[in-house]
């Protein structure tokens, strides 16, 4: 029997679909557009809650999958169709694949912080992204303004493409509130001298040990935080920047001065899941990301027999989950190729 | 003679974090840092006796603190009866009434 799985997408989600699935003794073809396997996580220095080096995640999961998947790096794929025989994967370089079953883990990608522009990304030269931060810490440089000082007070401003229908995004991004939390420990642990102030909206620490890492920001590190939305980022002669927002504790307008700004930025669906969708006629929902069948029995499953969906291609997600989340897929796509019914 | 058409120029009535003075924030965060563990959830003003029968927030009251909004703040604390019901249900363990009492001596000190 044909044991071709082929799986798109070799982020945190893909590589782990990917491992699985050659360790169920699947044939696994990994295809990844970029030229390293990794994805966003692999950007990532350290992670929450329990700030574990993001790189300890990502070398398990490649280890787990390296020797026995077949990874094609700088491979974009061009069409998928599905024929009698399974499907065929089209890349831009090289000869078409064949599989019986493809897993779709195109994942995500960041929220473009110039679409909101009062806060001024790319504008401003003490405006910066969480990623871009996160960026700071992994390569291990110090954290300064523009012209090179030492920030006395940064802002993080949450919800930065989440939860705006400004910007057409209702949803919430989900991991953006504790990544948030985390680096506003990092910021005060690598400068203590630094003030933080974080302006929010609701802070969702929904997973375990989520609050603890909360609480650890207010009572351990001192991090300021600041109920209320910003509205606009003003810059002054001297490049720092004016941060206005309502303090909605207080019930009053509140400006303020912070040499650095941070932006959580959230999740946004890619182009590429648009293209995959109308081309294979999966359903998204109204936030753009694909929707599973069912979203409580079938939630890794399409409409199209053998195709399956694993991790951030269904919306935000963190990395707990989404390996979860992509080993559930690969127990689903060996089923489906024996020929074996999922009851559960 | 120029004539007074009732226009006056308004102070402006947002917080100004920057100008504020922060010596009773810093004087608290220093003697009771507990505050800083504040979420906002209000449990504190909804149970506190004072505030049942006179104008007396005291979660409002510990933010404006922590703004350095404190000229309202020093008549309004007197309000308080030091009953200790804020601190029972605090779910952060906030040390409310060393709150209030180290916010007084702070204004004492600071005049």
């Amino acid at each position: 029997m044909n044991k071709k799985v082929i799986v798109v997408g070799g982020g945190v989600s893909g590589m782990t679909a990917a491992g699985a699935l050659s360790e169920l003794g699947m044939e696994v073809v990994l295809l990844e557009k970029d030229d390293h396997t990794g994805g966003h996580a692999g950007n990532w220095d350290r992670l929450f809650p329990s700030r574990r080096p993001g790189k300890e995640v990502i070398d398990f999961i490649e280890k787990s999958m390296s020797s026995t998947v077949e990874i094609r790096c700088g491979s974009r794929v061009t069409s998928i169709d599905r024929n009698t025989e399974g499907f065929t994967v089209n890349l831009h370089n090289g000869d078409p694949l064949t599989a019986e079953s493809v897993v779709i883990a195109t994942g995500y990608e960041l929220f473009d912080a110039r679409k909101k522009e009062e806060y001024g990304y790319g504008i401003y030269d003490n405006v910066i992204t969480s990623a871009e931060l996160e960026a700071i810490f992994k390569e291990g440089r110090q954290l300064v303004t523009h012209n090179g000082k030492t920030p006395q007070r940064v802002g993080l401003i949450h919800c930065v493409g989440s939860r705006d229908e400004k910007v057409g995004n209702l949803y919430c991004s989900k991991v953006c509130c504790v990544t948030g939390v985390k680096q506003a420990i990092e910021i005060r642990e690598m400068l203590p001298g630094c003030e933080v102030f974080s302006f929010y909206m609701d802070l969702r620490m929904y997973d375990r040990n989520f609050e603890e890492l909360y609480y650890e920001a207010q009572q351990k590190w001192g991090v300021n935080f600041i109920r209320g939305r910003l509205s606009e980022c003003a810059e002054n002669p001297d490049h720092s920047l004016i941060l206005k927002t309502e303090d909605t504790l207080t019930g009053r307008p509140l400006k303020m001065t912070v040499d650095l700004v941070v932006l959580l930025v959230g999740f946004v669906p890619r182009p590429e899941t648009r293209i995959i969708s109308d081309m294979l006629k999966l359903q998204t929902g109204s936030d753009g990301f694909l929707s599973p069948v069912d979203e409580h029995f079938k939630d890794n499953s399409t409409s199209v027999p053998g195709l399956f969906l694993a991790g951030a291609v269904k919306g935000p997600a963190c990395i707990v989950n989404s390996i979860a989340d992509a080993r559930a897929t690969a127990v689903q796509v060996k089923a489906y190729i024996n020929g074996e019914m999922v009851k559960w | 003679m120029v004539k007074n058409f009732g226009y006056k120029i308004l102070s402006d009535a947002s917080i100004d974090f920057d100008r504020n003075d922060k010596r009773i924030a810093d004087y608290l965060k220093a003697h009771e840092p507990s505050m800083n563990l504040c979420i906002g959830c209000g449990s504190c003003t909804a149970t506190c006796s004072a505030g049942h029968f006179v104008d007396f927030n005291i979660r409002r009251i510990h933010t404006f603190i922590r703004r350095g909004e404190t000229n309202q703040v020093k008549r309004d604390i007197l309000k308080c009866m030091f009953c200790g019901k804020c601190q029972l249900v605090c779910p952060r363990g906030v040390n409310l009434r060393n709150v209030i009492l180290t916010i007084n001596r702070a204004i004492e000190q600071t005049g």
